[in-house]
């Protein structure tokens, strides 16, 4: 059981009124954070609130400008990544940090491999210890195959087991469950909880309050790139937090407007490719948002790219308006009105070297052009409505995409598909990664969307979101079509059921 | 939940298993088809007193440069400059000889190889520094490392009366009918793969090549590393250089011009993937042997000189879209292999 701790022992990692500016941008102001040994701590706050920052400065990949950065009561200053490891911290980062090309074993110990005589690499030690952790952690990975082909919630369960071997006092996971099903979240917790009772110290960074009051047993809320508060878990609830986070009083979190609903615009009728998804029909109504649950890898996001053309598919048919949309050819869906918002917007949605501006008039460039040319005074105008509308936080239109925080980039991706003027619109996870504040906006937009008759295909993995945007849930398992439900209908625990049924008989 | 390995093939099946579906050994075969027939056709390819020492010594100093150049393509990088690393540490080591008479082989060896590690240390410095792609890097220095030694010779050029015999001896000596420089060659690559392998500076290059901005985040020493690799492949065009001398004897201001491409096929017919990560130095080595003896073998086959360029150009594309199709049928199947352990 975790130990008891009082604020007289020393913690594990204090930072205090830590700053850190990038030129003129104050990313941190005040960044404080006190881990215990044997805690859990949730590390909650807007984007852009500065916790990734704190995590960096943790992770030896940024230097603080001022502050106090303590490890077990002695002053550090880390340079490198390396130190910070040495020094016995990890940092789990949102976004895997492997190496495909290599085995599962050379990705756990790369850098620190076990070495013999003539400092020849140990590989039946480093194969034994990494055996010894997955079976600790319940897991069944083959050491020997690469990395490549794995999923994100097998990734980080490799990012856990090199924490692991480095034998890791602190441990920081950044938003680890953004992209984890419900079953790899509960294995996940379970490791957490394990690495807790050993005594190590863990933060955990989510935006997920369930989560959050699940797994941690301390809170700190960050904002403005300053620490709020620090509380035991138990003193506190959801609204008080959220309150904390955006210094404001949230009392809608997803204002979902009534829209009228038109005819049928798009229908999917027996879409099948194997291996990937059999037999899909649906339809969807003009003004109608039609949300698409289901576990990771159900197949969801797949089928949403077979409908828009850039996947293939053996057999079935989509039509728009009724009349059949040719198979596999983007270009001809976002002539008849079709829109996709994809799922992983860094590497699909946006380019990330490009300004704000060329981001947005990308999908648009063709209706721009004039004699062939894309003239930069009509591209600005046409980017700034959209970027105005969506209320994208930048400086300046010409800031480069990559440095946007995460919800600025949806924004921006989203303002990209809706200066097409869809009829049709795809989102795959649009708020993934996106704090509270910006998450509202964006369902509100989604909402507006739909009052102006566009109809709407959301995919979304979480449920909230789902029950609370869609006229109509539509869920998915292992490639089929398992449930559909009506906004009245649609319960948690009748969702969670047809995503899930055969799940449990399979274990 | 319990944990259950799948049943583990004996260790040795399974080395033979990789053994089989190796790239290196499929380089292997087709250099052995290609050694037959043209054997076949003419049996002195092989069985005449030079022809089994030219089967060898001919790929010798191309299968050196090529080794360093894997090394380098492993890091995500590439080296255009060594053909004229080669070319300049050949005419070093024709001018050592002719100015300082009497001077011990071992210290020009010393020269040329030291020669090559700085031109070398120059190339990594610029990319690792600088942080411009090694392909411009490298093109620069690959045009000012020729025009030195152009502006050097002159119109001059090294002859083999200038070398002293013992030295021109190496170039064309065998051990128990095995050519020196393939058996110098042979030693080079054993110890290149051993560290490749086996050695956590070796590992890391891999590492840096497969995702460098993961690699910064492991904290492994990225710049260090880099360079290093280049320094390798400069020492390794260097020792090129110096055993180019001995081999041929004449060296002019052209010498080791256009190896650099030869390397780089060589490279990439042998399994180094171009985006670097993956590959081995037994395959470069095997694949500038396969491109020189293919080289040798075509006039004798019957092969038009005209079509001799394009049959290598046939090899580098077929090598390139046999590692395309490989690669995406071997993510499928891992993909497919996690589905079914779940």
């Amino acid at each position: 059981m975790q130990s008891d701790t009082t604020s007289a022992t020393t913690p594990a990692l204090e930072l205090s009124r830590v700053v850190k500016s990038f030129g003129a941008v104050v990313a941190l102001r005040s960044g404080s954070l006190r881990l215990e040994n044997g805690s859990i701590h949730a590390l909650i706050g807007e984007n852009g609130a500065g916790k990734s920052t704190l995590v960096k400065i943790i992770a030896g990949l940024y230097r603080r400008d001022g502050g106090d950065f303590r490890l077990r009561g002695e002053e550090v200053d880390f340079h490198t990544t390396a130190q910070s490891k040495a020094n016995g911290i990890a940092v789990i980062y949102q976004e895997p940090t492997l190496f495909p090309d290599l085995s599962v074993v050379e990705n756990i110990f790369m850098g620190r491999q076990p070495t013999g005589r003539l400092g020849r690499i140990d590989r039946a030690a480093m194969h034994a210890e990494a055996t010894e952790i997955f079976d600790r952690l319940g897991v069944r990975i083959d050491p020997d195959r690469p990395t490549d082909g794995l999923s994100i919630a097998d990734q980080q369960i490799i990012e856990i087991a090199k924490a692991i071997s480095l034998d890791a006092s602190v441990l920081v996971m950044d938003e680890p469950t953004a992209a984890l099903s419900g079953v790899e979240v509960d294995r996940l917790f379970s490791v957490a909880r394990s690495l807790r009772d050993e005594g190590r110290a863990l933060v955990f960074i989510s935006h997920r309050f369930d989560e959050v009051f699940d797994l941690c047993d301390t809170v700190t809320v960050m904002r403005d790139g300053a620490h709020v508060d620090t509380m035991p878990i138990s003193d506190t609830t959801v609204d008080d937090l959220v309150r904390m986070m955006v210094g404001r009083d949230v009392t809608e979190m997803f204002p979902k407007l009534p829209a009228e609903i038109g005819d049928e615009v798009l229908t999917v009728d027996g879409l099948t490719q194997p291996g990937v998804f059999h037999d899909v029909s649906f339809s969807v109504h003009a003004g109608e948002i039609v949300g698409l649950a289901g576990l990771v890898g159900a197949g969801r996001s797949e089928v949403a790219r077979a409908v828009f053309g850039v996947d293939p598919y053996r057999d079935g048919s989509v039509h728009v308006d009724g009349a059949p949309l040719p198979k596999s050819r983007p270009n001809a869906a976002m002539a008849r009105g079709l829109a996709l918002v994809p799922e992983d917007r860094r590497r699909q949605g946006l380019v990330l070297d490009l300004p704000v501006t060329r981001n947005i008039t990308l999908a648009v460039r063709s209706r721009l052009a004039r004699f062939g040319l894309i003239w930069g005074a009509r591209e600005n105008e046409s980017a700034r409505v959209w970027a105005s509308r969506l209320e994208v936080k930048t400086a300046a239109l010409d800031t480069e995409s990559g440095t946007l925080s995460g919800g600025n980039q949806q924004k921006v991706v989203l303002g990209k598909w809706l200066a097409t003027d869809p009829k049709i619109l795809i989102v795959d996870e649009p708020t993934r990664g996106i704090d509270v504040g910006t998450k509202a906006e964006v369902h509100r937009l989604l909402s507006q969307l739909a009052q102006q008759g566009i109809a709407i295909l959301m995919i979304s993995s979480e449920l909230p979101e789902v029950l609370g945007m869609a006229d109509r849930v539509l869920v998915m398992r292992e490639g089929r079509l398992t449930g559909e439900f009506k906004r009245e209908q649609a319960t948690p625990e009748a969702v969670m059921l047809a995503a899930t049924a055969d799940e449990e008989a399979a274990r | 939940m319990t944990t259950t390995t799948t049943a583990p093939a004996h260790p040795v099946l399974a080395g033979l298993g990789r053994l089989v579906r190796a790239r290196e050994t499929g380089i292997a075969i087709a250099i052995v088809a290609v050694v037959a027939l043209a054997t076949v056709l003419n049996p002195s390819f092989v069985f005449s007193n030079d022809g089994f020492r030219d089967l060898l010594l001919t790929p010798s100093l191309l299968m050196v440069v090529a080794i360093g150049q894997a090394i380098v393509i492993i890091t995500r990088n590439v080296d255009l400059s060594v053909g004229s690393v080669v070319g300049l540490t050949a005419y070093l080591t024709g001018s050592l000889f002719a100015d300082v008479p009497g001077l011990p082989i071992v210290v020009v060896f010393v020269a040329g190889i030291a020669l090559g590690a700085v031109l070398g240390l120059i190339n990594g410095a610029l990319v690792a520094f600088a942080k411009v792609p090694a392909l411009v890097i490298t093109l620069g220095t690959m045009y000012i490392y020729r025009g030195i030694n152009v502006a050097w010779t002159g119109s001059d050029r090294i002859n083999a009366s200038d070398l002293p015999a013992a030295f021109r001896e190496l170039g064309t000596g065998t051990v128990l009918g095995i050519p020196f420089l393939f058996l110098l060659a042979v030693l080079v690559l054993v110890y290149a793969a051993w560290h490749l392998r086996n050695l956590r500076s070796g590992r890391e290059l891999y590492a840096i090549g497969s995702d460098p901005s993961a690699a910064q985040l492991y904290g492994l020493r990225v710049t260090r590393r880099v360079l290093a690799a280049f320094v390798v492949s400069g020492s390794a065009a260097g020792l090129a250089g110096v055993l180019y001398a001995a081999r041929y004897g004449t060296v002019s201001s052209n010498a080791g011009f256009g190896w650099e491409l030869e390397a780089i096929g060589a490279a990439v017919i042998g399994g180094v993937a171009i985006f670097g990560g993956v590959g081995t130095v037994w395959g470069a080595a095997l694949g500038a042997f396969l491109l020189l003896t293919i080289n040798r073998a075509l006039p004798i086959i019957g092969v038009d000189d005209f079509w001799q360029r394009a049959v290598v150009g046939v090899l580098i594309i077929g090598a390139i879209v046999l590692d395309r199709i490989a690669a995406q049928r071997q993510h499928r199947r891992l993909v497919a292999q996690r589905e079914e352990t779940r």
